[in-house]
């Protein structure tokens, strides 16, 4: 989980690309509106409206968001690398979380994990956090208990979630990527 | 199979025909106890659930209609909040899941009755993200209760007028926590509030009274509305009332999820008959059985309680790992705990070592950082087992890890430091054995025979 | 000013019993454990809390254990054989940051339990920690190093990888943040936010990986940023300005005041061997709370300035010669004595102590001078400390009636061209140009004496300059914008033979009137204050260091309304 210091800044090639459109403006202000009481607490889902309509929370989508609910930038970018769901920079068209907690491990998580890896061809550069394929295709990480223990090993590709991922169903999984 | 599941939260989950949307769930009797409640008033729905002696499901097993009391909706002059936490990141536990994806409508008819019932107008549901689809299907159910007039303005022509949204985590552990919730939910970092003075009930989401319960226990108010406090108080036994999900996962034949009346089956009948016994026709080696905080119990284990001998007197008695009811009271006197009801099960080919420093990777990783003891300690403890399992152990290792763990216990914010520590204390405790042997065969051949779960 | 004020009691007679190891004691209620413990003589150590902040409740240094009344049947606490309630101890330490007294409460601060506590807290917070102290500046204030000695163990049984943060981090102008060094006690996050009201400062990452920075790209640099470094518990945030400059333990520290506003906030003068190191602020509740604002801090380097007046300065065939203090006073003398008293225009400078005001007064007196003013020098006043006056004294210039708030100063411009002012006498380093007064016609004087620390515009053309002493190399006292009487003290010499204006003025006195002469500076006082009559009765030692109200207020923003 470690992400070097202003990875803010460091880690992001270039701003998010994508533009502001009345239809985002629109669903954001549709989201601030859940919380009347006060709109700092729309920073989290501002923050995942922002990281599926462009791929990536870079330093536009931190600043952006903390002028849209008047807030400090540090006090977005606190949240961005808080909450290990966010990312700073731009993963793989495909991304895929394995759950690697005791219940899955003892599904064979590892396994999948190792099989998916070589499928996507991913080396470890040695930092934790998700690998990212050279062609951008395919990326890769370890998730905490994905609440699917009974069907270990789980899998999300994307938003799709994938149960008893064994390394078979893992290399369908990586072929059928459209 | 001499047990058979009693379903009460899980009746209509997986059963043929039965979808998520409002028509099917009215089909089946759907948003009739709303109309039961609003007619019982908000004191009514109390009482009921104070005699129905429920407790929390969420892990703390907390007296519902206790909890409730903290808060008079006639005395408070602030908004109160109820939040439904529906954050289910304890591993082992996937019983929440269940109920969002196949059944949200009754978790959305016990959350109401729960607002009704403490004057919330406000409610939020805090859902983890990696329910990919479960936020969309609560959207769609709160939509479509909405539209039928059970939520929103004036509900029911009640003059009650209540709103709910979704609110999606992102990732974090700690978000479980009822004050790391408030505070994730308030746009900042999931940190746990020191209590005193935070208590939830008290200075809650924007300071104000707020009730956090978790969705299996907001789905019993809605049975226990439909049969009375009374009657729900006869399921289960006495002190751990109604049914209990539990979600079995690791070496069985049948993982899975079941509901069965508390303590009405034991945690054999649970493993062997109910899931069919370890897998590969292996044996039993240990069980975790209330979620990965909870401490490990062993195959051979015994322990001493107190139960009631034919004369009525109370007397010690040794219950086998096997012959232990699957309620609070007793997981607690076995020195575990029921906890979120997650039951994880090993078999005698896995490492010990291996089991507890996956476990110990997960806390280092969730730990929230902001109190010394959890921030430092439960990094350290993981540097500790991921080294004895890499082969470089130490003979002084195990009572490192001994005091370090007893050094974050009871110090911290909040009750993740427990989590973090009693697997490593009762794992250390009850397996120590196997980590000194371990660290006797240091080096390459350490790892050859088991499987490493350290990733 | 202060969001919070833990370590104040609401009610000092509203008391309560408690029992702090085995002693029974009253103390406020609602006190938390840690301020009762403080009083108690009895240290609690603490690092993340702070009285004038949130309570955060997150290094749990502050661990103790503690036990409420026993009840008995009857709802009634049980009482001991001394009569005192007997306590039920709860197994859980608690943090007595975040307790607050209750009637009955049993706290105890060094039982086996705490010491285990303290002694985890002390070897978690090092394993991490880079272990730096030799080369690191906050040595010697270090909570981590002080603590550690006392609570710790010594020996670390750590032999893991340390996790690596950012070093040398520059946060703004005046701070630079180590982040290994940090203990994420967010003391300096919550002054930004709560006091300040900036967030710029924050945390990233989480768990053990949790770093302090600020917003990349936004510095943090507020005008009191330099307050953090001071609640810095460790060496994590240091002042740039007194960076690698001193060991701590070798520095002298005087208790004096800021001068650099009307505000007065109490200062420590940290110096040695002549030299000021630094200013950091003194603990004033009635002025400056434990705060002071940068630009005081950091507004003592001009005392060695280039241009700072070492010697008296004689005018000569149009050049300034160095001369001695005796040809100064003489000329000074025999000038003043050609023209008339009322050719005479002093301006006497709100920068100058109340002794130092008293002596001129005195002179003017026995002159029989009426023409003096001050010159009004406006600040920039903020919503915080910082006074809306820039100088020191104005409260004491008008207390003395030296000043008319610069009314009167108006007119002395065509008073000199028209040749009803012959000499004039500027002290306290007051630049008359500066404020608007040509050179042209400054030149038209007979005789201009200038007195001050640096040279300026107004003392390049006097005929006699007498190097003064600057705030740091004082004694005397003054009267903040809130009539608030203080004491400031002196900290080191003034440089070369630049003195404290109080002695040039007795000299010049004493030479002139012949008036009989001050031994010292609280003899100045005693013959003030038996003038004076608000300072009636009032001692050096009554003033004490945090100073004395004598005016309201109200009392004093009116006048300075009006
Ligand atoms: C570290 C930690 C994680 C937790 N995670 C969850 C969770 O995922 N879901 C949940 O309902 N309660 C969780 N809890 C318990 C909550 O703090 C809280 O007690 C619960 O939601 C209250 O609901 P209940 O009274 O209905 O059980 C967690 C507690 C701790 C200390
Ligand atoms: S115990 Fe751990 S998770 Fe809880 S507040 Fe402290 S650091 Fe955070
Ligand atoms: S920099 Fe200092 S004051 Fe700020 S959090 Fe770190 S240790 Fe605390
Ligand atoms: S506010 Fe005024 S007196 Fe206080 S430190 Fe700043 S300049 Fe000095
Ligand atoms: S002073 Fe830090 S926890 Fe109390």
């Amino acid at each position: 989980m470690s992400i070097p210091l202003h990875a803010g800044t460091e880690n992001c090639v270039g701003p998010e690309k994508g533009e502001i459109t009345p239809a985002f403006e629109k669903q954001s202000d549709e989201l601030v509106s859940r919380y009347p009481v006060s709109k700092r607490s729309a920073v989290l889902p501002l923050l995942h409206l922002w990281q599926e309509t462009f791929g990536y929370i870079g330093p536009r989508g931190v600043e952006w968001i903390a002028k849209k609910l008047s807030l400090q930038e540090i006090q977005v970018l606190e949240l961005v690398t808080f909450y290990p769901w966010f990312r700073q920079k731009p993963y793989g068209k495909f991304h895929f979380r394995v759950c690697r907690t005791l219940p899955c491990a003892l599904g064979g998580a590892g396994k999948t994990f190792a099989a998916l890896q070589k499928l996507m061809n991913l080396k470890s550069d040695g930092h934790e956090g998700a690998m990212v394929s050279e062609d951008g295709r395919f990326s890769l990480e370890y998730s905490e208990c994905l609440a699917s223990c009974g069907t270990a090993p789980v899998v999300l590709r994307n938003d799709e979630f994938y149960e008893k991922v064994d390394e078979k169903r893992a290399s369908d999984l990586v072929t059928g990527c459209r | 199979m001499a047990i058979s599941q009693y379903r009460l939260v899980f009746k209509h989950i997986d059963s043929p025909g039965y979808t998520r949307d409002i028509a099917c769930y009215q089909k089946h009797g759907g948003y009739e106890m709303l109309k039961k409640g609003l007619a019982m008033g908000p004191a009514g729905i109390r009482d009921e659930v104070k005699k129905s002696q429920l407790r929390g499901r969420g892990g703390a097993g907390f007296p519902t209609g206790t909890k409730w009391s903290f808060i008079d909706p006639a005395k408070v002059t602030k908004p109160i909040y109820l939040i439904c936490n529906a954050d289910e990141s304890e591993p082992g536990t996937f019983k929440d899941r269940q109920i969002i994806y196949k059944d949200p409508h009754q978790l959305i008819e016990g959350m109401i009755l729960s607002c009704f019932a403490n004057g919330v107008k406000l409610a939020y549901l805090y859902i983890r993200c990696e329910f990919t689809e479960g936020w969309k299907i609560l959207e769609t159910a709160l939509a479509e209760a909405k539209a039928a007039g059970f939520l929103g303005k004036n509900i029911l022509k009640s003059g009650y007028d209540l709103e709910i949204y979704v609110h999606r985590g992102a990732g974090a552990y700690i978000c479980g926590e009822e004050t790391g919730l408030i505070e994730s939910l308030e746009g900042k970092r999931a940190y746990p509030r020191i209590k005193p003075p935070y208590f939830p009930a008290v200075l809650g989401l924007y300071m104000c009274p707020t009730i956090v319960n978790n969705v299996e226990t907001l789905c019993n108010v809605k049975h226990i509305v439909e049969m009375g406090g009374d009657a729900y108080a006869k399921i289960g036994r006495p002190n751990n009332t109604g049914t209990r999900l539990l979600c079995v996962s690791g070496d069985v034949v049948r993982p899975g999820y079941y509901e069965f009346p508390c303590g009405a089956l034991t945690l054999g009948q649970l493993i062997y008959d109910v899931c069919g016994g370890i897998r590969n026709g292996r044996k039993l080696k240990a069980v975790i059985p209330g979620g990965s905080s909870a401490k490990v119990l062993r195959a051979g284990e015994t322990y001493k309680m107190k139960a009631k001998d034919i004369h009525g007197n109370m007397v010690d008695r040794d219950v086998k790992l096997e012959d232990l009811p699957m309620d609070f009271d007793s997981l607690a006197a076995a020195g575990s705990m029921a906890g979120s009801g997650g039951v994880i099960v090993m078999d005698d080919t896995r490492d010990m070592v291996e089991c507890l420093a996956n476990i110990s990777t997960f806390y280092a990783h969730e730990s929230c950082g902001q109190c010394t003891p959890c921030r430092e300690g439960v990094l350290w403890l993981k540097k500790i087992l991921a080294r004895i399992a890499d082969g470089h152990g130490k003979d002084e290792d195990p009572t490192l890890l001994k005091d370090v763990a007893d050094r974050i216990a009871g110090r911290t914010i909040c009750a993740f430091g427990e989590a973090a520590s009693w697997p490593v204390q009762s794992f250390l405790g009850k397996f120590k054995e196997e980590f000194q042997l371990r660290i006797r065969r240091n080096g390459t051949a350490a790892k050859t025979d088991t499987v490493s779960l350290t990733h | 000013m202060n969001p919070w004020n833990h370590d104040v009691a609401k009610d000092e007679k509203d008391l309560v019993d408690v029992q702090v190891d085995g002693v029974w004691m009253q103390m406020p209620r609602g006190l938390n454990v840690v301020e009762v413990a403080h009083r108690a003589q009895k240290f609690i150590p603490h690092y993340c809390y702070h009285p004038k902040l949130s309570v955060v409740g997150n290094c749990r240094m502050c661990l103790f254990e503690m036990g409420t009344p026993k009840m008995g049947p009857d709802r009634k606490p049980v009482l001991g054989a001394d009569g005192k309630p007997e306590i039920a101890w709860m197994p859980r330490p608690q943090i007595g940051c975040a307790t607050n007294i209750t009637p009955g409460m049993g706290i105890r601060t060094d039982s086996a339990l705490v010491k285990d506590c303290r002694n985890g807290v002390m070897e978690f917070l090092l394993i991490n920690h880079p272990l730096d102290c030799p080369i690191c500046d906050q040595a010697g204030e270090c909570k981590l190093q002080e603590y550690s000695v006392e609570y710790g163990t010594g020996a670390s049984r750590f032999v893991e990888n340390k996790v690596k943060k950012p070093k040398n981090v520059d946060l703004g102008e005046r701070i630079v943040l180590d982040d290994e060094r940090c203990i994420l006690c967010s003391r300096c996050i919550r002054f930004s936010s709560e006091v300040m009201k900036d967030d710029v400062l924050g945390f990233v990452n989480r768990g053990s990986h949790s770093t302090l920075t600020a917003y990349p790209g936004k510095s943090f640099d507020n005008a009191y940023s330099l307050n953090t470094a001071d609640i810095c518990p460790v060496g994590a945030l240091t002042s740039k300005d007194f960076r690698f400059q001193m060991r701590v333990w070798f520095l002298k520290e005087t208790k004096s005041l800021c001068a650099s506003c009307g505000t007065g906030c109490n200062v420590t003068i940290g110096s040695r061997e002549g030299k000021v190191h630094r200013l950091t602020p003194r603990e004033n509740e009635a002025v400056n709370s434990q705060w002071m604002c940068d630009f005081g801090r950091l507004n003592f380097h001009y005392l060695e300035s280039k241009d700072r007046l070492h010697r008296p300065l004689l005018r000569a065939a149009g050049e300034q010669f160095p001369g001695t203090w005796a040809d100064a006073i003489q000329r000074s003398v025999d000038g003043l004595k050609k023209v008339k008293p009322e050719e005479i225009a002093v301006v006497a400078s709100s920068r100058l102590t109340l002794e130092e005001l008293f002596v001129l007064k005195r002179l003017l007196a026995e002159l029989g001078v009426n023409r003096v003013d001050t010159v009004p020098n406006p600040g920039q006043a903020d919503n915080f400390l910082r006074s809306g006056d820039g100088n020191p004294n104005s409260r004491g210039t008008e207390l003395l009636g030296l000043s008319s708030g610069g009314r009167k100063l108006g007119s002395w411009g065509t008073e000199i061209e028209s040749g009803k002012i012959k000499a004039l006498f500027v002290l306290g380093g007051e630049d008359l140009i500066a404020s608007g007064l040509p050179a042209s016609t400054l030149a038209k004087l007979d005789l201009l004496i200038a007195s001050g620390i640096l040279t300026n515009e107004t003392t390049r053309l006097a005929h006699v300059v007498l190097p003064g002493a600057a705030f740091a190399e004082k004694t005397g006292s003054m009267v903040n914008v809130h009539g608030r009487l203080q004491r400031m003290t002196r900290a080191i010499a003034a440089p070369g033979e630049a003195r404290e204006e109080w002695t040039i003025l007795r000299d010049l006195r004493m030479a002139l009137t012949g008036g009989n002469s001050f031994h010292s500076v609280e003899d100045v006082w005693k013959s003030m204050a038996a003038e004076v009559s608000q300072l009636s009765g009032l001692n050096w030692a009554r003033i004490g260091d945090l100073g004395i109200q004598i005016e309201s207020v109200a009392q004093a923003a009116g006048v300075k309304a009006g």
